[in-house]
């Protein structure tokens, strides 16, 4: 089939929890039909993929205009979170306990064990060495799965031919 | 809806080549699927994903994603894609004789 031939390569630049999910899902789906998959995390994606932090990436509701009251199970139409409510204390781990408890219902792993699926898959996770930097981090403070920390012209490189996709 | 003749036995299949009644399954007909996806001998362990898949299907009505597969199967995600190399997704659908799983997970 021609999937085999196609690479695709995802940069996740977002920490938080819902911007998370995309590379993990189509990269998910990529393996599943047989691509080689590539995610480059850069910037905030490094969350992501660093041990202390992957467990407690967070959604906030402030000046998030998708986030609607009725989420919340009020039946208000299209009647958003007020910005004045969202920087309540509180807030964000409630907008993020309703966000891991929906995705838990359709059976969504959390992100640290889809990445692992996704390495386990045959994924190549590689971490960007200029926010690597920037950010103090190391090679032991990311989970088992990432590569290596590489330059951009390094991903360039060894995304030759692939579909890049910005997250 | 076109047919085509897999190890002596006339089928319906889609057109990307998936069988569209499960009930017209047979080992046989698996066996040579597999091979047309690369995959020259079913060992025990294949087997145990495909009958999973037979049954969940049987069960909900549609083809297993790739989790519910490692989940319910008790395979681990590396020996699945190892049993089921470059993309055991529709691999394993289109072996046991169902549609493309339905799902994203």
């Amino acid at each position: 089939m021609a999937d085999e031939n196609r690479k695709i390569a995802f940069i996740c630049s977002k920490g938080n929890l819902d911007m998370a999910y995309p590379a993990l899902i189509m990269g998910w789906a990529a393996l599943g039909n047989g691509l080689d998959v590539t995610i480059f995390f850069t910037f905030w994606g490094l969350d992501m993929i660093t041990k202390a932090r992957v467990d407690h990436l967070e959604i906030a509701p402030v000046a998030n205009t998708s986030m609607k009251m009725s989420m919340m199970g009020v039946n208000t139409g299209n009647l958003g979170i007020p910005n004045i409510m969202g920087v309540l204390p509180g807030m964000t781990a409630f907008a993020t306990s309703l966000m891991h408890k929906k995705m838990e219902a359709l059976e969504v792993p959390p992100v640290r064990e889809y990445l692992q699926m996704l390495v386990d898959a045959g994924a190549k996770l590689y971490a960007c060495k200029m926010t690597v930097d920037m950010n103090g981090l190391k090679k032991e403070d990311f989970i088992d799965g990432v590569l290596d920390i590489v330059t951009a012209a390094d991903f360039i490189d060894m995304t030759e031919g692939a579909q890049v996709l910005f997250i | 809806m076109a047919t085509r003749d897999i190890a002596g036995k006339t089928v319906q299949v889609n057109e990307e080549g998936f069988m569209t009644n499960p009930a017209e399954w047979t080992k046989e007909i698996a066996v040579e699927l597999a091979k047309e996806e690369g995959i020259p001998e079913l060992t025990p362990p294949h087997w145990k994903i495909v009958e999973f898949c037979r049954q969940s299907a049987k069960d909900s009505g549609k083809a297993p994603t790739l989790r519910s597969i490692t989940n319910g199967a008790g395979v681990s995600t590396k020996d699945l894609f190892q049993l089921f190399p470059k993309g055991p997704a529709k691999k394993v659908a289109r072996i046991s004789g169902l549609g493309k799983p339905e799902g994203c997970v």
